[in-house]
């Protein structure tokens, strides 16, 4: 049966229609035809996506050094050892990928948490109409739309310490600060590097939640009014709950964005981040390129992705039980 | 539902400062682009004393900009369109059939997003450039690698949009074709698709705007011949000298486009998103 179906199905067309109407199935139970449709994004995901990671597991077990990367072949196994190396926190590899992993954690934390608040703040403000509103959604949606790295170009351009506008402002015209700091080396790049990122995905926040708000129907927000509920009151009452599944899947997006953010510390500091704005994605990108070792690089490529799969898989479990409990 | 006074103040002054949030950037970009070099390597000014267009002049012979711009036109335009035909595909066999593996497919899709592209660039690298030396296949530092490469950075998503769409368009539709003896392929193409004109178009936009951001792959897959834009603007800053008001050109000329597309077909995105996060 099953292997007929697809025959079945254009047989069935062939015939002169006019027979008994309930012979004739609407659609061929088991088809080849939907995993022929799926056929070509399933070859593409698996070269591009699947077999590389699967490549990248097994390159993490070799000692993948510049002798060895003309010739695979000749690269010897070597187990887990390029784990124990980064992982190991007392070698310089193993407190340098601790660091940047710190850095990350909180990079995220902060840029997802803002943007999320950035994002819902507009979005409700835009909820009801007024004059300038479409102007104001084109506005805030363009940093989004802009290329990344001439986003994250024209930021670079705002930070330079003598010529740039963020510290004429701030030293020039509001006379904040006494000497003209630097922005993108030292301690203040993780602000800089923050800002930036904030600056490029708060409109994703608030383009995915004005989406949702569009699906909470008017007469909860009358009802709410009707009993004497302040705006406050209805934006925890009727927006918030109403927004959670949207917001459940665009806090995991953004988590994993950022987490994983390569172009944005890459164009703003120019191919090597200062160490305070050392994210995971550019520190396995440089200590793999600079130093050709691409077996550690992949260690700590497998181990990044580990560590996001947990954390996914963490998210998923909590919020469908709270779901199921409520 | 009346708004408030207070209200009415704290959304005004709330917005005022996200209109500046977003927009100083923007008019630093639009600003510096028509200043004269020195101008932009001095102190910092609000206004150009000596507005110019020397930089959108000279920015084609800094750096080989029109080659840069072709290459990203024809890797993004051809990943865009070859993204948004599988995605077609795939997005009507998982929104119109049920069969086994439908679960499994989506969320293995879905899950590729959140793999670091770090993790797969090595290896990537690393099979493009053998299977160079192996076969001929040129896919390292070529036109065409990065366009494979692109087309699957944006499938998941679109795919995911587009399932949306045409969860959206009513079955009685698909099942009327049928019964004129229309046979799957040309439900597709004649009634399904026609219906879902502009979500196809958004999701195409979409995935051309992926590839032309793209910087990561485009920092290691590329060499001088096949360079895109979003490496080769950082040809503007040299050792000796960074050339902002062309950088700031260059830029405003490259976004254009991109941005002009997505915001005239924003309220796309906005139903895209919205249908696919109903499911």
């Amino acid at each position: 049966m099953a292997i007929t179906t697809v025959h079945d199905a254009t047989g069935r067309d062939g015939p002169p229609r006019g027979g008994a109407p309930q012979n004739r199935p609407r659609r061929p139970r088991r088809s080849l035809l939907p995993y022929l449709l799926l056929a070509p994004a399933v070859v593409l995901e698996l070269a591009i996506h699947v077999v590389p990671m699967l490549v990248g597991a097994w390159m993490s077990l070799l000692e993948l050094t510049q002798f060895h990367i003309r010739d695979w072949s000749t690269a010897p196994f070597v187990g887990t050892e390029n784990y124990r190396m980064v992982l190991d926190l007392d070698s310089a590899a193993g407190a340098e990928l601790l660091h940047s992993f710190q850095v990350t954690v909180l990079y995220t934390v902060c840029s997802v948490g803002l943007s999320w608040v950035l994002g819902t703040t507009a979005a409700v403000l835009l909820q009801r109409p007024f004059r300038g509103r479409g102007l104001l959604r084109a506005l805030f949606l363009t940093p989004y739309a802009l290329p990344v790295y001439t986003a994250v170009i024209t930021w670079s351009f705002l930070f330079q310490r003598d010529n740039g506008l963020v510290n004429h402002v701030l030293v020039d015209q509001l006379q904040l600060l006494g000497d003209r700091p630097f922005w993108l080396i030292g301690d203040n790049s993780f602000v800089a590097l923050l800002i930036v990122s904030v600056w490029r995905s708060w409109p994703f926040a608030f383009l995915c939640v004005m989406a949702g708000l569009q699906n909470i129907p008017a007469d909860l927000y009358e009802a709410a009014a009707m009993d004497g509920a302040g705006f406050w009151r209805r934006f925890r009452s009727v927006t918030l709950p109403m927004l959670r599944p949207v917001n459940l899947v665009l806090l995991l997006v953004l988590f994993l964005w950022t987490f994983n953010d390569f172009n944005t510390p890459y164009v703003l500091f120019g191919g090597s981040a200062p160490e305070q704005a050392d994210l995971v994605s550019i520190h396995i990108y440089r200590s793999s390129f600079k130093t050709w070792d691409f077996g550690s690089g992949s260690a700590m490529s497998v181990a990044l992705l580990l560590f996001l799969l947990l954390v996914t898989a963490g998210y998923l479990l909590l919020t469908n039980r709270r779901r199921n409990d409520a | 539902m009346r708004e408030t006074t207070a209200e009415r103040w704290a959304r005004r002054s709330v917005l005022t400062l996200l209109t500046l949030f977003v927009l100083v950037p923007l008019y630093v970009m639009v600003s510096s682009s028509v200043k004269p070099l020195q101008d932009v390597q001095n102190a910092f000014t609000w206004w150009p004393r000596r507005p110019t267009v020397d930089a959108f002049v000279d920015m084609w012979s800094t750096v080989p900009l029109g080659r840069y711009l072709v290459n990203s036109l024809v890797v993004s335009s051809v990943a865009a369109v070859l993204s948004v035909a599988v995605a077609i595909f795939a997005a009507f066999a998982v929104s119109r059939y049920r069969f086994r593996g439908r679960g499994l497919f989506s969320v293995t899709v879905l899950s590729t997003q959140m793999f670091p592209g770090i993790l797969f660039l090595l290896p990537l690298f690393l099979i493009y450039v053998n299977l160079g030396n192996a076969t001929g296949i040129q896919l390292y530092a070529s036109r065409t690698g990065l366009i494979v490469t692109y087309l699957t950075f944006s499938l998941p998503f679109s795919i995911w949009m587009l399932v949306g769409y045409f969860d959206s368009i009513p079955r009685g539709l698909d099942e009327a074709a049928q019964v004129d003896g229309a046979g799957p392929l040309r439900t597709l193409f004649q009634v399904v698709l026609p219906a879902a004109v502009p979500g196809v178009v958004a999701v195409t936009v979409y995935a051309f705007m992926t590839a032309w951001g793209e910087v990561l792959f485009a920092s290691v897959m590329t060499n001088e011949g096949s360079r895109t834009l979003a490496v080769g603007l950082q040809g503007y800053s040299t050792q000796f000298n960074v050339y902002w008001n062309q950088v700031m050109a260059a830029s405003l000329v490259v976004s254009m486009p991109v941005v002009a597309g997505f915001l005239a077909l924003q309220r796309y995105f906005v139903a895209g998103l919205t249908a696919g996060a109903v499911k």
